[in-house]
């Protein structure tokens, strides 16, 4: 039997390849709708911790460190850096017009680029998966390799606590409540400056954390971060800038369109994702789960 | 009086720099437009590496009756715009003798374009086809790169004997991959290949995996990933990761040595690929150790990569042939590049007449498992000779 010309295991493998791939995007997209939700920024560097993150490993390993080390390291490292950036660039220009941290973030990446280029070289660095996360596992439908079920795995338990914190912690509510009315916030005696400053934080801790994770997936070089970040705001625009729930499903569901486009029409596997962005676009302008007016 | 002093002197002054050169005093320029930045940085900055040893050995042996050369560098950014616009800039600006150079399909060809209409001498050190043919082709352009139809016909000969009929190709969508299926399609006639499937993808990809499914099922004997650089490692490497090679022999066009540093061990095991040079020819060849040696008492002890041999092999040509024919003048100079037989660093070669293709040796090397910094990462597993029968005519490239 087949469906489409191709065998229905087939298809199955290829969803979950989708699934998988829209793990990886999901990670990043969450940081940059985080960041964009809570601070109205635009945050064009993402791509570059994104980077950063996948270099903080490539150091901590010639450190001494091993990958479970880098899983942890590597968020503090890029967060750190991340926290650096709001304190003493982004945190000028708020009450700015939305153009001009974005401009910063857009030339922050260059500066990131070169660094890493001066430090590193311009040559791409191989990054391998530790031994005990190598090799492929039978999932019934074939085989599929096992650090990519890692990466769902690890996506799927930073999600779980990522919402925990927003929803159950008391510092959570400061968070939601900051997003919603700043004003009233910091009224009511709250620094609005430091939930900013962490929130920041943990966006771009995120981005590194999606850096080193997917380094065995591709290596590691200074241009890795320019794709994806395109890719990150086609999950954020078609999920709707600044939901978590939004980037977690279109994550998802533009993994799943870019497997199956791959499939039934491999050389527009890269547009389709721009595809799917233009129609949501054109029926719901503020994203799947949006809130309207954002962006004004 | 007074003023015919001064026309006199005006006359003189203007004549100066036509007797200069005339006399051949000025130092000989060499444009090299490449790609520092972009993806293919490191093969540009290792072309650059080499072409400096052609120019120093030009320059110890006393360059061309005492005029010496001097390589002007100029960044490309991979971009054909770019490329013609630093290319007219060397020629009329720097007014650089010869241009060598570029590092794309479409990036030469731009380069060539110019230096068609400028009259200018140009030698490619990339791949490609259509510089070959009538129609982009000129009598100033020279190709001291191998061709995909050269590459694939000699990496298919080999595959399809030993690894098997069933094939599938993964391939960059644009000229350079389309090239390499053409080459493999008709070297694979003879034996009668079967193609389980041919995927496109985007250039540039970073994620291969929904192309994989498929592959693993379809189970061919050879998958050629005609895609490069950075594209190339990441395909190497996942299609590791989906356990292909459980069944299927990974085979690339063109292997590079750069592209299995940074892709690592582990993933390019066992791959099979076709390249121009690899530094381990010194141990057959003599003009290969030579080179080899000077590559390395310049830069620091490290080997020449593959792309930068070409960069030596491009320069070196075009200076000797200035050194027989005692000119820099174009017409000239091409006759003389026309006539070389040289063995510069890889065995014999010659430029055929009618596209200026340089003839040449492909090899067949395979990766194999090293320690992180070995550079000894390939072994040469077959040499294909040069001869002519493996380019495509003269007749059918249009030329006469």
């Amino acid at each position: 039997m087949t469906i489409l010309g191709f065998p229905p295991d087939l298809l199955v493998l290829q969803a979950f390849t989708g699934l998988a791939l829209g793990a990886v995007y999901v990670l990043l997209a969450v940081g940059l709708s985080l960041i964009f939700g809570m601070l109205t920024v635009v945050n064009f560097a993402h791509g570059a911790f994104f980077m950063l993150g996948a270099y903080a490993g490539v150091f901590l390993l010639a450190a001494g460190g091993n990958f479970w080390v880098c899983l942890v390291g590597v968020p503090l490292l890029v967060g750190a850096v991340g926290l650096f950036v709001e304190r003493f660039l982004v945190r000028r220009l708020y009450g700015r017009h939305i153009d001009d941290p974005l401009l910063l973030t857009f030339g922050l990446t260059y500066v990131f680029v070169e660094l890493v280029r001066i430090g590193w070289g311009k040559q791409a660095l191989p990054f391998d998966a530790p031994e005990i996360l190598q090799g492929t596992v039978d999932i019934g439908i074939g085989y599929f390799p096992l650090y990519r079920l890692f990466v769902i795995g690890v996506t799927a338990a930073v999600l779980l606590g990522l919402w925990l914190f927003i929803e159950r912690t008391r510092y959570g509510l400061i968070i939601r409540a900051g997003a919603r009315d700043p004003t009233i916030v910091r009224v009511l005696g709250v620094d609005v400056g430091r939930v900013w400053l962490l929130v920041f934080g943990l966006g771009t801790g995120l981005a590194g954390l999606a850096g080193v994770l997917a380094a065995p997936l591709q290596g590691v070089s200074p241009e890795m971060g320019t794709t994806v970040l395109a890719e990150a705001f086609v999950v954020t625009v078609v999920g709707g800038m600044g939901s978590l729930v939004g980037g977690i499903v279109a994550g998802l569901l533009v993994g799943v369109t870019v497997a199956m486009s791959a499939l039934l029409l491999p050389e527009m596997s890269k547009v389709a994702m721009f595809l799917l962005m233009a129609v949501v676009l054109l029926l719901r302008p503020q994203g799947l789960f949006g809130r309207a007016g954002l962006m004004s | 009086m007074q003023r015919r002093h001064i026309l006199l002197g005006t006359a003189g002054l203007l004549a100066a720099p036509a007797i200069l050169r005339a006399q051949g005093a000025g130092t000989i320029k060499v444009g090299f437009p490449v790609p520092l930045t972009g993806a293919y940085g490191a093969e540009a900055q290792d072309q650059v590496r080499a072409a400096e040893v052609a120019i120093r050995e030009f320059n110890e042996s006393g360059g061309l009756g005492g005029r010496m050369a001097e390589l002007l560098v100029r960044d490309d950014r991979l971009n054909p715009g770019e490329a013609a616009t630093r290319t007219l800039e060397l020629v009329e600006s720097d007014k650089v003798n010869f241009v060598v150079g570029g590092l794309s399909a479409a990036v030469q060809l731009a380069i060539n374009n110019v230096t068609k209409q400028r009259g200018v001498i140009f030698n490619s050190i990339s791949q490609s086809d259509a510089i070959n043919e009538r129609s982009d082709w000129s009598r100033t352009t020279f190709h001291e790169a191998l061709n995909p139809h050269m590459t694939a016909g000699a990496v298919g000969r080999y595959a399809f004997s030993r690894l098997g009929k069933r094939v599938a190709f993964l391939t960059a969508d644009y000229a350079y991959g389309h090239e390499m299926v053409r080459g493999f399609q008709r070297a694979g006639r003879a034996f009668g290949i079967e193609t389980v499937a041919d995927i496109r993808h985007p250039i540039g990809a970073t994620d291969f995996s929904a192309f994989l499914p498929r592959l693993q099922a379809l189970r061919p004997d050879v998958l050629f990933l005609c895609n490069f650089g950075r594209d190339l490692q990441i395909a190497v490497r996942q299609t590791t990761d989906f356990g292909l090679k459980r069944n299927t022999k990974l085979v690339a066009p063109l292997l590079l040595y750069t592209s299995r540093l940074a892709g690592g061990s582990a993933p390019f095991q066992g791959v099979i690929g076709g390249t121009s040079y690899y530094w381990k020819l010194e141990d057959s060849v003599p003009s290969a150790k030579r080179f080899n040696d000077r590559f390395r008492a310049q830069h620091g002890g490290r080997v020449p990569s593959d792309y930068g041999a070409l960069g030596y092999g491009g320069v070196r040509t075009v200076l000797e042939a200035a050194k027989t024919a005692g000119t820099t003048e174009t017409d000239k100079v091409v006759e003389a590049m026309r006539a070389l037989r040289y063995d510069y660093y890889k065995g014999p070669q010659y430029y055929r007449g009618c596209d200026h293709q340089s003839v040449q040796s492909v090899l067949v090397v395979e990766s194999k498992t090293t320690a992180r910094d070995d550079v000894d990462v390939f072994d040469i597993v077959h040499t294909e000779n040069p001869d002519e029968e493996n380019l495509r005519s003269c007749s059918e490239l249009g030329h006469g």
